[in-house]
């Protein structure tokens, strides 16, 4: 049983500038935590500061109520699964999981169940007398996981694991740590820039840029309800496609938002923040641009270049009002560049973001695959 | 076509030049082994020739070895060189890993102390070395040689294995301490089975001179009881006559212990030499 608590925690190397600052977070037992962010952002020392690598210059943390901010790494319960695996080069794979149980005084055949039982587990049985350099990338990452597994931690700590996998590797290995989690009802705080890996494996996804938490919240709620310009770009694929205005109309019950060719977009978002007159964002996705005339707020555009995905294409249009858009069209339509096409989508799909970057919030989020078969039905 | 004829040309010309050098350096030796089995006729009627039925003659090698307290001038040198080697291996490596694992007060400042023993010759300050053994009423002993030698051989041991050990990825040491290890078992269970090539590369450099080393022995350690090999060849070699049996054999046999650790260490010492250059 483990809960993480950090509190207002910051990092700085030189003692002048912070790398981190005001970090607070609060970490449930059993919880998948994923921290994401463009490369450079604090992830990792974030994550070395949890395992005790990393000193803390300020703040506290807490892992089952108590301070923890002094203790060594190996007293704290936690381990350590590294980008580049980290595996003493010269002891088999055996000898590398049994290292840190011996180092800790385990009986010799409580060390041999834990290994049998953790590569097991990892279906590593088979390599227990390989070094390191005999395993593949994979298998590699598995033994350095199967490292972790026997110590029991309180909390497994993972620097992004999967990036020296190559792209196939990468989704397996990403499910089977998905199921290890859930299996192991570990406690997990993950560090990855790829948002795609944190939207599917993290329960908590904290969403980091600059050294500061931008957000953290449930996947859904991070592609819902972004609270800010950056996490509403950072998070879906391809990016969310931003439009300029200025706003006409305000209301608790929506906004309406004059952009570029005139045009009046309509949105239903929280407007009580702002006034008329303001200069907004407009945001949308490109899955929830749809092709014809199924949505309220209506748009033409030229297509400049079409990418097959198979399911989908991901069409890169400009707009009659001179805006470049991405829409996420039917994957089996012909289009053609220089075709010219119409665009629709409800008012309610739109976010809209202030001056400052910040989000309104939208009225109502979600559901906006029905949405469109109701209106078409 | 044309490229590959070139490339052999080029492979013949480096092998050449290599065999060349090869000879060159093993001439000398062969000349002492070869010599040191033929009699003092042989010896200066033909020195180049190899020994024949004729002039073979171990006559050298016994006096040598039973005449002569040489077995014990060997024994003196082996204790100098071995115990000067270990110190110099183990207080280097743990220097070397302080100076490159930890930032303390004066780190830096250590570190620049350490390169100033490798531009700077001990032998420069041979007087004062002798006067502070003389107080520390350890002429004729030893000691004297182990401490001169450990304090000779350790900054470039020190300099050489910190290289190394900084290429030993970051994650490795942290691993480690994730693992509960103490700083202690971290170096002599991870860093140093790691950093073998240079340890091995590092012996056989700095055993070599100390080996051969007629220097210090000759000021602080003249006198019989502690006389290693290089100080006991010179009674073979007179004023007016030199017993060249003696010596030779001397000489052969004092070649032995190098050639030993360079078998034993050769393919660790290939790595080191490499190990930067082949990645
Ligand atoms: N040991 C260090 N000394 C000084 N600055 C560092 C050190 N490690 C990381 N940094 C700086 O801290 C910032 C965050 O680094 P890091 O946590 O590694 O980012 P991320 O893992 O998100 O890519 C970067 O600007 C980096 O330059
Ligand atoms: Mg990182």
């Amino acid at each position: 049983m483990s809960q993480v608590a950090l509190k207002n925690l910051t990092k700085s190397y030189d003692g002048k500038n912070n790398v981190l600052s005001g970090i607070n977070l609060d970490i449930q037992d059993g919880e998948f935590v994923v921290l994401v962010g463009p490369s450079g952002c604090g992830k990792s020392t974030l994550l070395r500061m949890l395992s005790g690598l990393e000193s803390i210059s300020g703040g506290d943390l807490e892992i089952d109520h108590a301070r923890v901010n002094e203790l060594p790494p190996a007293e704290r319960g936690i381990a350590m699964v590294f980008q580049s695996y980290a595996l003493y080069p010269h002891m088999n794979v055996y000898k590398n999981m049994a290292f840190g149980l011996k180092i800790a005084g385990a009986k010799k055949d409580e060390i041999d169940r834990r290994i049998r039982h953790a590569a097991g587990i990892l279906k590593i049985d088979h390599l227990l007398e390989r070094l390191p350099r005999e395993l593949s990338g994979g298998q590699r990452q598995r033994v350095a996981i199967g490292r972790a597994i026997v110590r029991e931690p309180k909390l497994f700590l993972f620097d992004e694991p999967l990036s020296n996998l190559d792209a196939a590797l990468r989704v397996q290995t990403r499910l089977e740590i998905a199921k290890l989690h859930k299996d192991l009802a570990a406690t997990i705080v993950y560090v990855t820039h790829d948002q795609v890996e944190a939207m599917t494996l993290g329960d908590k996804i904290v969403v980091m840029h600059d050294g500061h938490i931008q957000q953290a919240g449930s996947p859904l709620e991070l592609y819902q309800q972004p609270a800010n310009l950056f996490v509403a770009t950072f998070i879906g694929s391809p990016k969310m496609n931003l439009i300029d205005g200025i706003v006409t109309e305000a209301s608790a019950t929506g906004v309406a938002v004059k952009v570029a060719g005139d045009q009046i977009v309509r949105t239903e978002v929280d407007g009580s923040g702002i006034a008329v007159g303001d200069k907004v964002s407009v945001g949308i996705r490109s899955e929830h641009l749809w092709e014809g005339d199924a949505g309220s707020e209506r748009f033409h555009g030229k297509v400049n270049l079409v990418e097959h995905l198979g399911e989908a294409n991901y069409l890169y249009l400009t707009l009659e009002n001179g805006q470049d858009v991405v829409v996420r069209g039917d994957g089996e339509r012909a289009v053609h560049i220089g075709d010219t096409i119409a665009l629709s989508a409800p008012a309610a799909a739109f976010h809209v973001f202030n001056r400052d970057g910040l989000a309104l919030r939208r009225l109502k989020p979600g559901n906006m695959v029905a949405a469109r078969h109701r209106v078409t039905a | 076509m044309k490229h590959k004829v070139t490339r052999a040309a080029g492979t013949g010309f480096t092998h050449l030049v290599l065999g060349g050098y090869t000879l060159l350096a093993l001439f000398p030796i062969l000349l002492v082994i070869i010599n040191s089995v033929k009699s003092k006729d042989g010896i200066f009627d033909s020195p180049l020739s190899l020994p024949t039925a004729e002039t073979w003659s171990l006559v050298g090698f016994e006096k040598v070895l039973a005449k002569s307290p040489f077995i014990h001038f060997f024994g003196n040198s082996l204790t100098v060189t071995l115990v000067s080697l270990v110190l110099i291996l183990v207080l280097g490596a743990m220097a070397a890993w302080a100076l490159s694992e930890y930032r303390f007060r004066g780190s830096k400042l250590l570190a620049i102390y350490m390169a100033f023993g490798i531009m700077v010759p001990i032998r420069l300050g041979t007087v004062s070395i002798l006067e502070l053994v003389v107080k520390l009423e350890l002429t004729n002993t030893l000691t004297a040689l182990i401490l001169v030698y450990v304090a000779q051989g350790l900054p470039l041991a020190i300099m050489i294995l910190g290289e190394f050990i900084q290429q030993v990825p970051k994650e490795l040491k942290e691993a480690a301490r994730c693992d509960g290890v103490g700083e202690f078992k971290i170096f002599f269970q991870i860093i140093l089975p790691l950093i073998r090539p240079a340890v091995a590369t590092v012996a056989v450099f700095t055993m070599v001179p100390i080996w051969n080393d007629l220097w210090f022995p000759l000021i602080l350690a003249p006198g019989e009881e502690t006389q290693t090999v290089t100080l006991g060849v010179q009674q073979f070699i007179g004023q007016y006559v030199t017993d060249w049996n003696a010596v030779l054999a001397s000489l052969s046999l004092a070649v032995l212990p190098v050639l030993v650790m360079y078998v034993f260490a050769s393919r660790q010492l290939i790595r080191g030499i490499t190990a930067g250059a082949v990645k």
